[in-house]
């Protein structure tokens, strides 16, 4: 097995007598992209801004390749990079003196902090826009840089708290390629989101926190084999879709939502339940339109777990 | 050590070019002392060379606290005061930078103030070496204090306000303009509690070679003295921001 990265032990925040963080444990291995993904308010920046040394920790314990982040605070602040929800670098500094400043606060010499500062903006597509100020930035490149900041100093583990957030597609896309090749150089990545999509897409192992709790902890492809029993019929009935109650009632469906003019049935028994479906659409005078079966998605797979229900 | 103070002074080159041209910056801490200096010293003819050592005291304490004001501020709003959290380095570190920077500012724009001032009132600091010692005491007092009610601020959108409405009074009872011997009992007592005071004796009798009521040596200790007590309380508060 190799080193944890990042180890958790009991780790637990609270707030007056609000448990932000309930007694979580994990490791997080060397060279793998983790996922914590969670509703909001599951639990899930918390536990980032513990580890970081942002926020105190009430109980439990947190290590870096094995140095304490309360003990050894400083020492661990040199191994990690942060990239926090919002993009918070410095308004008024071109992109080139942020990541100079970035630099020189993590004691590279000015000859490293050059060469760095220069490999990271090609690298992140900036170069053009060294000398653009960072409050004139688009919101993805915004990003961009703020990621880029938080690799100045060649940090052994990158903590991204929601990277992709308010950015469209293409920048979700561009920062998705961006953490894929980070973490093909070597780099741990600890990677914080609400998206299942990318979470599921981009991480070795998701973790799923709500109310403060690990609720599951798994490869993406055991966490839907978790509810593999249950796959997902989507239908389109003509001349409309009937009442949700009526479908319920039929063997087979586990769950009845409807999507737009598709209703996607969650069943334990496709053919009981495609059985069932064709009776009653004849006696009730609906025709089906379209017919699909797949396995269950990320979405519902995020779903059945924690619940159908955002935390708080 | 070593490496801690040059990561404070790279903060505060930091800050330098990111705030020191900002409005707030500008107006309260520049524009302002120059405006009062140069009101009060034409007009007062005759005690004018009383008046001078305390306008650059209170150039220095305006243009000192304003940097930290703007600086801290915007950044706690932002929410870019938190990276600095993340950097290897110590809370009474984060401090120092954030003084220096109001320190330099200091520097820079009680220059100004003491050049106008000899203009007007073309006289020598009666010591020369003391004055430049009590100028460099005096500033770093104020950076420091200022750091500290910026961070003793819970409202960011307040903290103008809140710098002017306890700047303002200690002009008035700190021996600026009005002698503290004139001051009625409870002001002077008042006078007492107030750092302001204390830097401006000194900086007075390095310039006249008279004080009103506080003995040099013991102005320029409580000046020194309560600069590092305003650091390392700001430290302490810095740490215990976090939640």
């Amino acid at each position: 097995m190799s080193q944890c990265a990042i180890e958790v032990k009991g780790l637990t925040k609270r707030y007056g007598l609000l448990v932000a963080v309930d007694h979580i444990n994990f490791c997080v291995r060397d060279g793998e992209i983790f996922g914590f993904l969670g509703p909001n308010g599951a639990g899930k920046t918390t536990t980032v801004r513990m580890l970081c040394g942002l926020t105190r920790i009430t109980e439990g314990k947190a290590y870096i390749y094995g140095h304490d982040v309360v003990g050894e605070h400083m020492f661990v602040k040199s191994l990690i990079g942060v990239v926090p929800d919002i993009s918070n670098l410095y308004y008024e500094l071109s992109c080139w003196d942020n990541l100079l400043f970035m630099g020189e606060m993590h004691g590279l010499s000015k000859s490293e902090r050059i060469r760095r500062a220069e490999e990271l903006l090609k690298l992140f597509g900036l170069w053009s826009r060294r000398n653009v100020l960072f409050k004139n930035l688009s919101k993805g490149l915004k990003r961009r840089l703020t990621i880029a900041a938080a690799l100045m100093h060649n940090p052994k583990v990158l903590f991204l708290d929601e990277p992709t957030i308010g950015l469209d597609v293409m920048g979700k896309r561009v920062i998705w390629r961006i953490v894929r090749e980070l973490n093909s150089r070597g780099i741990t990545i600890f990677l914080t989101t609400h998206n299942i999509y990318e979470a599921f897409r981009l991480c070795s192992r998701v973790a799923i926190i709500n109310h403060g709790k690990i609720v599951a902890l798994d490869t993406p492809a055991r966490l839907k084999k978790l509810i593999s029993a249950e796959e997902v019929l989507e239908i389109e009935f003509y001349p409309s879709n009937p009442p949700v109650n009526e479908l319920k009632r039929i063997k087979g469906i586990v769950d009845v939502r409807y999507s737009g003019s598709t209703v996607r049935l969650v069943v334990s028994d496709p053919l009981k339940a495609l059985e069932g479906l064709i009776r009653y659409a004849r006696m009730n005078g609906y025709s089906l339109n379209m017919v699909s079966l797949r396995s269950a998605d990320a979405e519902e797979v995020f779903i059945n777990i924690v619940g159908g229900y955002s935390a708080g | 050590m070593l490496g801690n103070l040059v990561r404070s002074f790279y903060i505060a080159k930091k800050d330098l070019k990111e705030y020191y041209l900002k409005p707030g910056t500008m107006s309260w801490g520049v524009v302002f002392p120059i405006a009062f200096t140069l009101a009060f010293l034409i007009r007062r003819g005759g005690i004018a060379a009383w008046l001078a050592p305390g306008l650059i005291s209170m150039a220095i304490f305006f243009s000192s606290t304003s940097m930290s004001a703007v600086s801290i501020v915007f950044e706690r709003k932002v929410g870019s005061f938190e990276r600095l959290l993340l950097f290897p380095v110590s809370y009474t570190c984060i401090a120092l930078g954030k003084s220096l920077s109001s320190f330099l500012f200091g520097i820079l724009s009680s220059l100004t103030t003491v050049i106008i001032a000899y203009m007007i009132v073309p006289v020598m600091p009666s010591n020369l070496l003391l004055f430049i010692l009590c100028i460099i005491l005096a500033t770093f007092h104020s950076s420091t204090f200022g750091v500290l009610l910026a961070f003793l601020v819970k409202d960011p959108s307040q903290t103008m306000t809140i710098f002017n409405i306890i700047r303002f009074p200690m002009i008035f009872l700190s021996g600026i303009i009005i002698p503290l011997n004139s001051l009625p009992l409870p002001a002077k007592i008042a006078s007492i509690f107030l750092p302001l005071t204390y830097s401006t004796e000194a900086i007075r009798y390095s310039y006249l070679g008279t004080y009103d009521f506080i003995p040099p040596v013991l102005s320029l200790c409580i000046t020194l003295l309560s600069g590092l007590a305003f650091l390392l309380i700001t430290s302490v508060l810095i740490e215990k921001s976090i939640p």
